[in-house]
């Protein structure tokens, strides 16, 4: 990470762009499999903007949830952006206007991108050149996929069903290795004991939504399992 | 449901959550409850998505032998680090063809 150039940071940054950005395809088709209309899936990636809420209020939606607890789940997803822009604001120094641009591409990878960085100046290029990359990409292929999977009619025969529960466990799963980036806190601190108790709390947050299940509305399982591991935290 | 409410209020709050964080004061961080929190939610949140979207429909357990085999296959692609696109395209393609069979 020593010595990068502008230009090296800027093909990294577009390189992850377009390869995040591309999963859009899975999204799209989820959401149209989900009942939404191409427009209102379009209009989601536009301006949710954020992978991991918009497959949660659309699997909550295709469970046949209420909007209370496909809008809570998705918003708890959501939540994690804020800590993001808590790391970035000092870091990006934005003013005026151009915070409120920030703000709609701060994600999970453009922070990633930009905090791997040490120089603030190319931190900058990094946040920017990632956010637009997968801005673009990630708006083209929901389309694409939401199109898609309205001409290809029901979703379970080309095995989008499966998509949904897939597209979660590969978002789960870089926060559960041990020292993988996405699990690196602020410092760049990381231990065996972090990623054995965020096993522990995966575990325990399936288990409980699998009770659920049969006993709960739809979207109430994903909610408890959350608030048990709130509990949980406070109980330490 | 209406979905437009839906999808409006999903825009919103997320764009919301993401503008509250430059606006509030960066010592909030400083707290370790906030940080374990903020970090350990989307670990159980994402988890238990993974279990409904599985074997889940509606208020139903639904152990749908296609689906599982997409799943299962899609996992031996995670546990291999594949990358996300091939992760979804695997769960698809096995769940497509278990189907068929």
């Amino acid at each position: 990470m020593l010595e990068e150039s502008p230009r090296a940071v800027v093909r990294d940054s577009v390189g992850v762009g377009l390869a995040v950005g591309a999963y859009g395809v899975a999204f799209g088709a989820a959401s149209v499999a989900a009942g939404l209309s191409v427009l209102q899936t379009s209009v989601l990636s536009l301006l949710a903007f954020t992978g991991g809420t918009q497959f949660a209020v659309v699997g909550v939606v295709s469970g046949g949830g209420t909007l209370a607890t496909a809008l809570g789940g998705g918003l708890l997803l959501g939540a994690r952006n804020t800590l993001y822009a808590m790391r970035l604001a000092p870091l990006l120094r934005q003013r005026g206007l151009r915070r409120f641009v920030a703000a709609q591409g701060t994600i999970d990878e453009s922070t990633a991108m930009a905090v791997a960085r040490r120089d603030p100046a190319l931190a900058r290029v990094a946040f920017w050149w990632t956010f637009v990359a997968i801005y673009v990409c990630w708006n083209a292929t929901t389309l694409a996929g939401a199109v898609g999977a309205q001409a290809l009619g029901d979703p379970a025969k080309f095995g989008l069903d499966a998509v949904v529960p897939a597209a979660f466990l590969a978002l789960l799963a870089p926060r559960l290795r041990n020292g993988d980036e996405r699990s690196r806190d602020a410092n760049g601190a990381d231990t065996a004991a972090r990623s054995r108790e965020s096993l522990r709390i995966a575990a325990g947050a399936g288990l409980i939504a699998l009770v659920l299940i049969p006993l709960t509305p739809p979207g109430v399982p994903v909610l408890a399992a959350a608030a048990a591991v709130l509990l949980a935290g406070r109980l330490r | 449901m209406n979905l437009w409410v839906l999808v409006l209020a999903t825009a919103g709050g997320c764009y919301a959550l993401k503008v509250a964080g430059y606006l509030v004061p960066a010592r909030l961080l400083d707290a370790p409850q906030v940080r374990r929190l903020v970090e350990l939610l989307p670990v159980a949140l994402l988890a238990a998505l993974v279990v409904v979207e599985a074997v889940a429909s509606g208020r139903h357990l639904q152990w749908d032998a296609a689906r599982l085999a997409g799943f299962g296959a899609a996992a031996v692609a995670v546990w291999r680090r594949a990358p996300f696109l091939a992760v979804v395209v695997i769960a698809a393609v096995v769940a497509a063809a278990a189907r068929q069979i």
